[in-house]
């Protein structure tokens, strides 16, 4: 888990704050050449943030044997010739047990996402709008286990699922990202909640509405940022783990994609081809979901550690 | 399609299963007395998601601080031993120098990094400045395993004679340098730095989003104060900006101190710990899985909770600062 809780704060207030401000005119705007060199130092730093994962993406589409003579930015004296172009590294590899895993890792990742996410939310609206004894414990105890390691979990883990057989199992690995992630997600949830307007709820209870309403009529629509913000979060975090699935899961029938990835580069680190394309295929679903959601990814980022 | 269909079914009844619970808890409370309904319900609310916390965190944390004083079985009490055998495993003590290198360079390179482009960028047109951060924050998205593999690719070595395939060794011999296998070079830990490139690579991106909506939120008028004063920009960079977002900088730096405290796949996947590039975290595998050795791998973990603590105490003492407000 990346989040470091500081006092709460609203999402979207940096959003409105931008936008008060007006796009259109950055502050701080240089000229001259002052100007070239924040350029150029850009430049380099985004050559170098892109460079290594262009090579793999270009390379994973050049045959066998043309990755092994020669460097992959050689295509580029002659890009448009397309017989050096293939797609068989990629029929390979998911032929070669990366298909089923990548089945098994969307099976892994949809349930560790929305259960945690849904026990989270109840968790939360109690933090956020009922008074009990043992709440203040209670929460404190959640944001001091933000930053456990989850290693502490595995050894007993690993004997208490071990007792009910569920080693191995996608039961294993679902319960026990759901205990991972919930610090995080009841800390996020029960910020942004605690954010929302004091009215709205006390009109709902005005109008009679039970808790188990106000929670889904209200709570629920109003949280929609910040459940999308922690589920990219969750989503990400458990599609890209290895540690949990090494340990619950294993390779074999239900190997994740990371552990399909892990065992190729173990046991083929110089078939570059095969490991290539096997890289992107782990890699294509956290990246849709990082493109078309980049919005929500950093309100959530922001909302969780920036001090208001 | 067998394999997609059992995947709907436990998709369906994993969602369905937690949905299920509330549903039916919520009926069960309701029916009670008004007056224990509202005592109860905080209760059902928080429940199920304080079980996972005690049952996956909690509880476990407890055990494996007890097991950390039992042998490799856990049957025998061997007091201390276990802590004894760390201190005193030459393998450990370097694994422990290297996880001090990666808690000293990584976090503040990624920060620094972080800060230099949230603050250049800053300076572009909106729709550059957008690109570039895309860019920059574009590996968070990538998992470690998979950034390993990137830059296996990036540090590949082929024999002298033959083309190099790796970017590294490219340039390296371009420069008229004999190719090295990179990851194997332990001297001055020269691999263990080319392994923390990895990880600043991934990392610097949620430093530079954090940092850049702090920076952001610094007052226009302290800025406009300073140039009226005639100050240059890299003085106001030093003086007005950095202490203004101090304690984001703090965030974001503890935040990755905790994160390098926990890594472990990038060495796991590139060396396996050898060449002398090994750490704490692989460590715990290694004892866990390879040596089955279940007592020691608990008392590194304990090691891995006290490195913690300090940064536990320090979170729950800002919630504490900001709840009070």
């Amino acid at each position: 888990m990346t989040t470091t809780p500081t006092p709460p704060t609203a999402v979207g207030a940096e959003e409105r704050r931008e936008a008060a401000r007006g796009e259109t005119t950055p502050r701080r705007r240089g000229r001259g050449r002052g100007m070239l060199l924040v350029r150029i130092a850009l430049i380099a730093l985004c050559l170098i943030w892109t460079v290594p994962t262009f090579g793999l993406l270009i390379s994973s589409f050049r045959e066998r044997d043309a990755i092994l003579s020669s460097g992959w930015w050689t295509v580029f004296a002659s890009p448009l010739e397309f017989t050096q172009w293939t797609l068989e590294n990629y029929a390979e590899v998911l032929e070669g047990g990366m298909a089923a895993a990548f089945i098994n890792s969307l099976v892994v990742t949809i349930p560790a996402t929305i259960i945690p996410i849904l026990a989270a939310a109840f968790a939360a609206y109690a933090f956020a709008w009922m008074r009990f004894p043992g709440r203040d414990f209670f929460f404190i105890l959640v944001v001091a286990l933000l930053v456990i390691p989850l290693q502490v979990a595995f050894i007993p883990l690993l004997r208490l699922f071990g007792q009910f057989g569920l080693n191995g199992t996608f039961a294993a690995v679902w319960l026990a990202h759901t205990g991972f992630g919930m610090p995080l997600a009841v800390y996020l949830l029960r910020n942004y909640m605690s954010s929302l307007p004091h009215e709205v709820i006390e009109s709902a209870k005005v109008d009679g509405a039970t808790d188990f309403q106000t929670f889904w009529r209200l709570m629920i629509p109003l949280s929609v940022p910040a459940l999308a913000a922690f589920a990219i979060f969750q989503f990400l975090w458990v599609w890209n783990d290895l540690l949990v699935a090494l340990i619950f899961l294993g390779g074999g029938r239900n190997e994740v994609v990371t552990i399909a990835l892990q065992q190729l580069v173990g046991s083929r680190g110089q078939d570059w081809y095969i490991l290539t394309a096997g890289a992107f295929i782990t890699m294509i679903v956290p990246l849709i979901v990082f493109f078309s959601l980049q919005r929500y990814f950093v309100r959530g980022l922001t909302a969780g550690s920036v001090k208001g | 399609m067998v394999k997609i269909i059992n995947g709907l079914i436990a998709i369906v009844a994993g969602v369905g299963g937690i949905t299920v619970l509330f549903w039916l808890l919520n009926a069960i409370v309701e029916r009670l007395p008004d007056k224990w309904e509202q005592r109860i319900k905080p209760y059902v609310f928080i429940g199920p998601a304080m079980f996972a916390v005690g049952v996956f965190l909690v509880y476990p944390g407890v055990r494996t601080i007890i097991l950390s004083f039992f042998d490799a079985t856990s049957e025998n009490f061997v007091g201390l031993r276990n802590y004894q055998e760390l201190v005193g495993d030459p393998n450990l003590r370097s694994a422990l120098f290297n996880n001090i290198l990666w808690i000293l360079f990584v976090p503040t390179l990624a920060v620094v990094i972080g800060l230099l482009v949230a603050v250049l960028a800053d300076r572009l047109r909106p729709r550059w400045e957008k690109v570039t951060k895309s860019v920059i924050f574009l590996p968070m998205a990538i998992s470690f395993v998979g950034a390993s593999t990137i830059w296996g690719f990036v540090y590949a070595w082929r024999p002298p004679g033959t083309a190099q395939i790796g970017i590294l060794n490219a340039v390296w011999t371009a420069f008229g340098g004999e190719p090295q296998t990179w990851l194997q070079i332990s001297t001055a830990r020269l691999n263990t730095f080319l392994l923390m490139v990895i990880l600043i690579w991934l990392q610097a991106g949620f430093a530079m989003v954090l940092l850049s909506a702090a920076i952001k939120g610094v007052p226009d008028e302290t800025l406009e104060a300073a140039r009226i004063d005639g100050a240059t920009e890299i003085q106001i960079f030093f003086r007005v900006i950095i202490p203004q977002i101090a304690s984001t900088i703090v965030v974001v730096l503890t935040t990755i101190v905790i994160l390098v405290l926990k890594v472990f796949d990038i060495v796991y996947v590139m060396t396996g710990g050898n060449y002398n590039t090994d750490v704490v975290a692989n460590r715990f595998i290694t004892e866990l899985f390879n040596f089955r050795q279940f007592g020691r791998a608990a008392a590194i973990v304990v090691a891995l909770i006290i490195a913690t603590i300090p940064v536990m105490i320090y979170n729950i003492r800002t919630f504490r600062a900001g709840e009070a407000r």
